[in-house]
């Protein structure tokens, strides 16, 4: 069977288990499904953070997720893909991301979703505003993330 | 060409996008940069780290030194935080 790729950036929260079991229904080729969830966390270095608000490149964000997805898919031998990308304010407590991958065998399946959340984090053009109770401010991004990214970089 | 600005570039600029017409001796990625800057005070903060600013042309990643001929759609933005 030909893998499925679903890629989605909205304002809308989703299902975690229906986007899970949407991507195996139907299939017995699928041997593991791995998934990965971003969540709003309330907190930041002991600052309360009331909510965070998404932007996005509308066109390039999309672009950037299909290319990871298709390098993912060149790399792994997957079944099945799904990227999910929340935009707009986001509560403590609510999804913002999700990456789900299917396989044959779970090597691939989180190898693949580790590889496609570190790119998101450092290529897909998406910024974070925080909200705190001193102010609002935009999230710097992380030296770790830039180091977790190179790790899957081919000489 | 359209050049757009998203999240603190976009803020302290003071708009998304705008169509400007940058002069021939204006070459790259890197010099765009510059040329902005000179535009006023909002510009110059905007850019006034110019190692921190990503752009992308077309839509695509693309490195200070690249030529901008051609180009449709140049964006500058922070380093990128989703995820």
């Amino acid at each position: 069977m030909t893998a499925i790729v679903s890629i989605r950036i909205q304002e809308a929260d989703f299902d975690t288990a229906r986007e899970i079991a949407q991507l195996s229904k139907g299939r017995t080729d699928i041997g593991a499904v791995v998934s990965f969830s971003g969540i709003c966390r309330g907190s930041e270095h002991g600052d309360v953070i009331s909510a965070l608000t998404l932007e996005h490149y509308p066109g390039m964000a999309e672009a950037e997720i299909t290319r990871h997805a298709n390098e993912a898919m060149a790399r792994w031998p997957l079944n099945g893909l799904t990227i999910v990308h929340r935009v707009g304010r986001i509560t403590p407590g609510e999804n913002i991301v999700l990456v789900v991958t299917a396989s044959s065998h779970r090597q691939a399946a989180f190898q693949a979703a580790e590889f496609l959340m570190d790119y998101l984090k450092t290529s897909a053009p998406f910024w974070k505003r925080e909200e705190r109770e001193g102010g609002d401010n935009w999230v710097e991004a992380q030296a770790h993330d830039d180091a977790a990214a190179r790790r899957w970089t081919r000489s | 060409m359209k050049i757009k600005y998203f999240a603190w570039v976009r803020e302290r600029i003071g708009k998304g996008e705008e169509i400007l017409d940058p002069p021939p001796t204006v070459r790259t990625v890197g010099e765009l940069v510059a040329w902005l800057s000179s535009r006023g005070e909002t510009y110059a903060h905007a850019f006034e780290t110019p190692k921190v600013i990503r752009a992308a042309i077309d839509q695509v990643h693309v490195r200070p030194e690249t030529a901008i001929a051609g180009a449709r759609e140049v964006a500058f933005f922070p380093p990128m935080t989703g995820g």
